[in-house]
């Protein structure tokens, strides 16, 4: 491991320590320092130019797909704080870029995230041992690295933000997964196999369309837990739930899942059956609400009353 | 056929009367079993009481435009059409013949004939549950088969949620009405006589 890699390490955990948690309650826009805005002068668009030295002339290229940072995301990301060189070696400034750069180790999240008691509310450790035991780690080992999953250029707290609608957390997860599920070119960096056709795999569910734009991929697709917030152990397909009442029922896994932390805090304020998911969303079976299941019992209970009541009048004048 | 029977049920009102019946049954018990699914009790497996459900209710909305045009041209419709002058009264005096002058062996207060085969308690409840309940159960039914053309929000509450409570609450009291339909049709001298009126035809007037 080089002495830059190192230093950067350590450069980035001081960094991370000096902006505490301040930088996971950021939302606004942040300005892109000098440097930074040096670099996405290239990164941040479709193409870039440059003066190419031995035909001296000016060159207009396409810019790698995967090279390219949307700056806009960039400045609202949870990491936009940094600048590039933060986490990048500052030999990227000039350009052609030196060759020896690309087989430079790249910091993981655990790196700067891992055994560090500032974060361990987002139990980083956990998620790490869990993506240990995750399909995708045991299909791809080593080469399964966080970041595939969450682009550190744009990421932004979903579940675990306050006040977070439902409705943007399971566009950005399934994004997520859709990233790479959606895209062979992606799909096929970790595999050969063959890209399952999501529609055609998941052409049992009823409204799958419904389904897809309410609930997560990782709904289903990861085991109930309680020792982690969001779980990162992604389940082999013929563990995922398949089950309708999982969810469409009173005690609904969904819960437990993307419904947790408002369940937790509806729990707290005495919450009945799941009120905290009529706010925001319907679940058939796990949605009741206290007072039309009150009204209704009632109003049963006095017409089966009095048909019982009519019965025994009937049964006694007839005698 | 004696001369106290009333031919009052023709086919086409007893077919669907028939299909309906066997579909809002149906639905009744898969609604319940999906409203109040329970993985410790399970009753119906979630995805059948969907499938059933689904079928059934589709049957039962064809079923009522089915309802609604014979009834438009058959005159059968009128028989839901309350003179509103004075029905409070005339349902109220229904209401206390049940609770009273049928013990007593009173007269029907409001004898059924071939014009007017309705009771006012009996007008005012198919009144309500034909043309309030099941259009709203219908067009709630339709909207949740088709959640796309359901309104996202309306003020801050999501459109599906409002659409699926409405739904219930219209299935509880079509539910309520079965109850109580299957009971009223009970009363008379003989039980099960209104039970055979529908499958036959035939009313007969002399005993009830």
């Amino acid at each position: 491991m080089s002495t830059e890699y190192l230093f950067k390490k350590y450069l980035m955990l001081s960094l991370l320590l000096a902006s505490g948690i301040f930088c996971f309650a950021q939302d606004e826009p942040v300005t892109l320092s000098e440097q930074s805005s040096h670099c996405i002068q290239c990164h941040g668009n479709r193409y870039y130019k440059f003066h190419n030295k031995v035909t001296d002339t000016e060159v207009k290229k396409l810019m790698n797909p995967y090279y390219y940072i949307d700056s806009t995301k960039y400045v609202k990301a949870i990491h936009s704080f940094f600048s590039c060189e933060d986490c990048h070696s500052a030999d990227y400034a000039n350009y052609p870029h030196p060759s020896e750069l690309k087989l430079e180790p790249k910091l993981s999240c655990i790196d700067c995230h891992g055994g560090d008691e500032t974060f361990a509310k987002y139990q980083f450790d956990q998620m790490a041992e869990e993506v240990e035991n995750s399909v995708h780690k045991k299909a791809f080992g080593e080469q399964f690295k966080c970041e595939m999953c969450h682009d550190l250029h744009s990421y932004k707290l979903g579940a675990r933000k306050e006040n977070s609608k439902i409705t943007e957390i399971v566009k950005q997860d399934n994004e997520m997964c859709l990233s790479c599920h959606n895209n062979l070119s992606k799909y096929q960096i970790l595999t050969d196999n063959q890209k399952p056709e999501l529609l055609k795999t998941h052409d049992w569910l009823p409204n799958q369309e419904l389904h897809f734009l309410n609930v997560r991929c990782i709904e289903c697709h990861t085991p109930v837990t309680d020792t982690v917030m969001v779980s990162h152990n992604i389940l082999p397909k013929e563990k995922a739930v398949h089950l309708c009442s999982d969810c469409h029922s009173t005690n609904s896994i969904l819960r437990d899942k993307l419904y947790k932390y408002a369940a937790i805090q509806s729990r707290n304020e005495g919450g009945y059956y799941n009120s905290v998911i009529l706010n925001e969303a319907y679940v058939i079976g796990a949605n009741r609400n206290k007072y039309l299941n009150i009204i209704s019992l009632l109003i049963l209970a006095m017409a089966i009353g009095g048909i019982s009541l009519h019965i025994v009048a009937r049964i006694i004048n007839k005698k | 056929m004696s001369k106290h029977e009333l031919y009052l049920y023709p086919v086409w009102l007893r077919i669907w009367h028939g299909v309906n019946a066997i579909c809002i049954i149906l639905l009744i018990i898969t609604g319940i079993s999906m409203q109040y699914g329970n993985l410790d009790y399970p009753f119906l497996p979630f995805k059948t009481s969907v499938q059933i459900h689904n079928f059934a209710g589709v049957i039962a909305a064809i079923g009522y435009v089915v309802f609604l045009v014979y009834n438009h041209f058959s005159g059968n419709g009128k028989q839901y059409v309350p003179n509103y002058r004075g029905f409070g009264g005339r349902i109220s005096k229904q209401g206390m013949y049940y609770l009273y002058g049928y013990f007593k062996g009173e007269p029907k207060p409001f004898p059924i004939t071939k014009e007017n085969k309705f009771n006012p308690l009996q007008r005012f409840s198919y009144l309500t549950t034909m043309y309030v309940f099941v259009p709203i159960i219908a067009i709630t039914g339709v909207g949740l088969l088709y959640p796309e053309l359901i309104f996202t929000k309306i003020f801050h509450i999501g459109g599906v949620q409002l659409t699926a409570v409405l739904h219930s609450v219209m299935g509880f009291f079509i539910s309520l009405f079965l109850i109580v339909h299957l009971y009223v049709a009970s009363i008379g001298k003989n039980p099960l006589r209104n039970y055979k009126s529908i499958i036959n035809g035939y009313h007969a007037s002399d005993e009830h």
